[in-house]
């Protein structure tokens, strides 16, 4: 498991690689990540010139603070050897391996990237990495592969590779990913990595695309693939905590600092015992504030 | 690096820029079409130069059609088409990058 755990990632936001306009204005819309595709919106005669486009904008372009994730080819193409090694001397944060199914392959992206790290003369261990679910292989052996390298930072599921495995494909209701989404979830919680769900992909469905956004949060997913930055804002609506929240959450840490002071063990809010847990999520529903501009630098609420 | 053949890299599309590489035997020539030449042309010209010479390429021709690149476009269209042009695309030149 990679360090900043609790880094928001509420919105992955996917970037053909080999499109100039797209990936200079990718820094613009405010994705919390933003992901760079070398690998399905590239056609094959492409890849090359995807790969030194991605390259040369990461050298160049400002992305803010947005955390750069770049998608490779798969380990069974002519394309992903050179990837990796491109993506590693770029300074990439994340590389997603597509189609994992195994922890085999992850450990050996995970040499794949020391190897390259050692040959450009990058910090070891500074190049994370993630994968994406697929298959049915890939969902049973979710929890494996979540938990096979120290590089890894989450797991995501790919949702129209895995329906086509699955010989469905995807209805409005997503009953037919309810298996996949707790696996995974359930997988990333275990090795203590994000969890991404599926991108949505019709652009006209606004009313399905909240639907299943609340669906997932209510899940406990950290935050969702997208492939439009229209996207953004209506994912980070349903990850804004409501004012009640964060008055709540204000409190449970104002009691953490007060029983702190007074170097009390036990600590207590309205009478109530405040555990692990509950200022775990008190941290969480102050850092969505925070990023959702409802708190100021004190965590003071902000009246809309 | 010796260009060994004809080759295209870049679209038309807007941000884009194509460059056509091929063969010369009297040093570089580029002609570049482009709405901002005017302003930009020589700094368009410049980049392309900059990573000809970096690629160690000493003859070539380049037409190059602009849709508004910007700098890390232009280095990695020109890049990309040398690499194509001479043949390397599976080995790049890492250090040139």
């Amino acid at each position: 498991m990679a360090e900043n755990e609790e880094r928001l990632r509420r919105t992955m936001m996917f970037v053909p690689g080999n499109n100039p306009a797209m990936v200079k204005d990718a820094g613009i819309y405010g994705a919390d990540s933003i992901m760079f595709d070398l690998e399905d919106s590239v056609s094959l005669p492409e890849k090359d010139a995807a790969r030194v486009l991605v390259y040369e904008a990461l050298q160049t372009q400002d992305y803010g603070n947005a955390e750069l994730v770049v998608r490779v080819n798969g380990q069974d193409t002519p394309f992903y050897d050179n990837d990796v090694k491109a993506m590693v001397k770029a300074g990439i944060d994340v590389i997603r391996l597509p189609k994992a199914e195994s922890p085999e392959m992850v450990e050996k992206l995970d040499q794949d990237i020391a190897a390259a790290e050692k040959q450009f003369g990058r910090e070891a261990g500074s190049t994370h990495l993630m994968a994406a679910i697929e298959s049915a292989k890939g969902v049973l052996r979710a929890a494996d592969i979540a938990a096979s390298s120290d590089r890894m930072i989450g797991i995501a599921l790919s949702a129209e590779d895995y329906t086509t495995d699955m010989k469905t494909h995807r209805y409005p209701d997503g009953k037919e990913l309810e298996f996949a989404r707790n696996m995974v979830l359930h997988a990333a919680r275990a090795a203590g990595v994000a969890a991404f769900d599926t991108v949505f992909t019709n652009m006209d469905d606004t009313e399905g695309f909240y639907r299943e956004t609340e669906y997932i949060h209510q899940l406990g997913f950290d935050g969702k693939s997208l492939v439009n930055p229209r996207q953004i804002p209506m994912v980070n609506k349903v990850y804004e905590p409501k004012a009640a929240e964060i008055k709540n959450a204000k409190n449970v840490i104002n009691a953490i600092q007060e029983a702190k002071l007074k170097g009390s063990g036990v600590i207590s809010m309205n009478g109530q015992m405040v555990d692990r847990p509950v200022v775990l999520r008190a941290q969480r529903v102050m850092s969505l504030a925070k990023a959702s501009n409802l708190v100021d630098e004190e965590g003071n609420y902000l009246e809309k | 690096m010796e260009i060994k053949k004809t080759a295209i890299a870049g679209t038309l599309e807007s941000s884009d820029i194509q460059l056509t590489i091929s063969k010369a035997d009297n040093g570089i020539s580029i002609d570049l079409q482009s709405d901002v030449k005017k302003v930009f042309g020589d700094q368009i010209e410049s980049v392309i130069k900059d990573t000809l010479a970096k690629l160690d390429v000493k003859d070539a021709k380049v037409k190059a059609v602009d849709k508004g690149a910007l700098d890390c476009v232009i280095k990695a269209r020109t890049i990309a088409a040398i690499q194509r042009a001479a043949e390397t695309t599976d080995t790049p030149e890492w250090e040139v990058l």
